[in-house]
């Protein structure tokens, strides 16, 4: 069973996907990191946390038909590369929607969501998936 | 003293589900077999370098270089073996470890093996830790495996180049056709491009066709410095270059999501340092744990342009044509045990360049190039080498 810090530590990018931005080039990231590939040793200290829209358009996608045991039962579900519109592209599923209607360039935004079950007596983990607009 | 660095052995296990043989099991049986072939004695062996992915969470079992060098009985002659760990790229890493260790002069003979055990863990259990390749935080995390983020690539590249499914499905195709030719090859039947655009779908656009299997397999090679080789009267084959490169872990980081960076950048070094040219390499042995990645992967390394790797697809690939992929069977037929796969590789060119392979005998081959690739192209390690 996973301990709830590695859970808890995520939670604040997870629920209200919060990016960081370079104050020396003005790049946005996500998921967090805490040095700028481009400005190397000049982005040290220079990351700032940013709230980002949760828009943006599906990049690409896969309908998927073999999982996980945790999304076993979510079979077959979407699993798409999101642009957002502040740049970084995001790992995550498009739901809400039947397969079918889902296509390259639609525009989508970001729901909150219940993610997976940690096993039977685990923590539920939730965060965010994404919706046609 | 820099030495020039030669394969003087190879060998490796059957590729497949190995139900009655363990992770040690493979391990030893492959190192043996190279070790045997080579025609060494363990006082020879200066170092062993092991190669696997995934032992610390299928198997329960770390410490892999102490495993391997105990139970190939080598424990009272003390000789250093260490893991190398790179993902699915492991065992062309554990190959260029081994290479450097020679080259430069530190160590005589090396043995390098890798090794996977994958069919302890049943069903989808094996998924989840076969997503370990991925980014786990901010890919797996939310439903992201393998081959979901392949199709993701593939969607991207067919809707851009305007690509065919059927160009996809040439790869499982011409592996199966050369898997049927290799006695250690996980799946010897030959398939039609009906069966691959019809098999199960997987992560769609990918069907089960499109995906390497589960395999449990290794596979070893013999490194000697050129002084030993002289010494000792051995034969081997040259390992002429070796480049590794990275790029960003996650398929969304990267500036194109059709181009493996890696790759490129891996195999500009590796010719440079070679002093050949695309027009010299005799075959390929290419990281194809999806169709869509052999594609990528033949532009990438610089033998088509963008966009056009379904030009060669059809003819160009198949043994007798003028670019051989995968004379093994690559790792839709032959099999993709994760951490042996690169190693695999070095022994089929080592079959392949001592004229041994049989039905599946590239003619005239001189020269190999093997790329073996890390997650979704995080990393990726490319190995020129000749006769």
């Amino acid at each position: 069973m996973t301990e709830l810090s590695r859970i808890w530590r995520e939670t604040e990018y997870r629920y209200n996907l919060i990016g960081f931005r370079c104050k020396n080039c003005g790049r946005t990231y996500f998921p967090p990191r805490d040095i700028c590939p481009y400005c190397h040793r000049e982005s040290i200290g220079k990351m700032e946390k940013v709230k980002l829209s949760g828009n943006g358009e599906i990049l690409s996608y896969s309908i998927v038909h073999d999982s996980s045991p945790a999304f076993k039962r979510e079979i077959p579900y979407v699993m798409a590369l999101i642009k957002l519109d502040e740049g970084p592209s995001i790992t995550a599923q498009v739901v809400d929607c039947n397969p079918d209607e889902v296509d390259i360039g639609r525009r989508v935004h970001m729901v909150f969501r219940k993610i997976r079950e940690d096993g039977k007596n685990g923590i539920i983990e939730y965060g965010y998936k994404f919706r046609l607009d | 003293m820099l030495s020039d660095v030669y394969i003087i052995g190879a060998g490796e296990t059957k590729y497949g589900e190995l139900w009655n043989k363990s992770l040690r099991n493979l391990a030893v049986e492959a190192g043996l077999k190279a070790i045997e072939d080579a025609g060494i004695y363990s006082k020879d062996i200066d170092a062993i370098y092991g190669a696997n992915g995934l032992a610390g969470t299928i198997n329960e079992q770390e410490n892999i270089g102490a495993l391997i060098a105990d139970f190939s009985g080598l424990s009272n002659e003390g000789i250093p073996a260490i893991r190398i760990e790179a993902s699915t790229a492991s065992g062309a890493a554990a190959l260029r470890e081994a290479y450097l260790s020679i080259k430069s002069g530190e160590y005589n003979v090396v043995v390098v093996g890798g090794v996977e055990k994958m069919t302890d863990l049943h069903g989808s259990d094996i998924v989840n830790k076969m997503s370990s390749i991925l980014d786990r935080e901010w890919e797996a995390f939310y439903g992201a495996t393998p081959a979901s983020m392949a199709a993701i690539i593939a969607r991207k590249y067919m809707h851009d180049f305007n690509v065919e499914k059927e160009a996809l499905a040439m790869i499982p195709v011409n592996d199966h056709n050369n898997a049927s030719k290799n006695p250690d090859a996980q799946y010897r039947n030959k398939i039609t491009v009906e069966q691959a655009l019809n098999s199960t779908p997987v992560a769609d656009p990918l069907n089960l066709m499109d995906c390497s299997p589960v395999s449990d397999g290794a596979a070893a090679v013999v490194l000697a410095s050129e002084d030993y080789v002289k010494k000792n009267g051995k034969d081997g084959i040259r390992i002429l270059s070796s480049a590794i490169a990275e790029d960003y872990l996650s398929v969304g980081s990267r500036e194109s999501i059709y181009t493996f960076n890696s790759a490129r950048l891996a195999a500009e070094k590796a010719f440079m340092r070679s002093g050949l040219k695309r027009d010299d390499i005799s075959f390929i042995e290419l990281h194809d744990s999806f169709s869509i990645y052999a594609l990528i992967e033949l532009e990438d390394l610089g033998f088509v342009e963008k966009g056009h790797a379904k030009d060669i697809v059809y003819n160009d690939i198949k043994l007798d044509g003028s670019l051989p992929v995968n004379p093994s069977g690559g790792l839709k037929a032959k099999g993709d045990p994760y951490g042996a796969v690169g190693i695999g590789q070095a022994v089929e060119a080592y079959i392949q360049l001592k004229e041994k392979a049989g039905e599946r005998q590239v003619k005239g081959a001189k020269y190999a190039l093997l790329h073996n690739m890390a997650g979704t192209g995080a990393s990726s390690v490319v190995h020129i080498l000749g006769i």
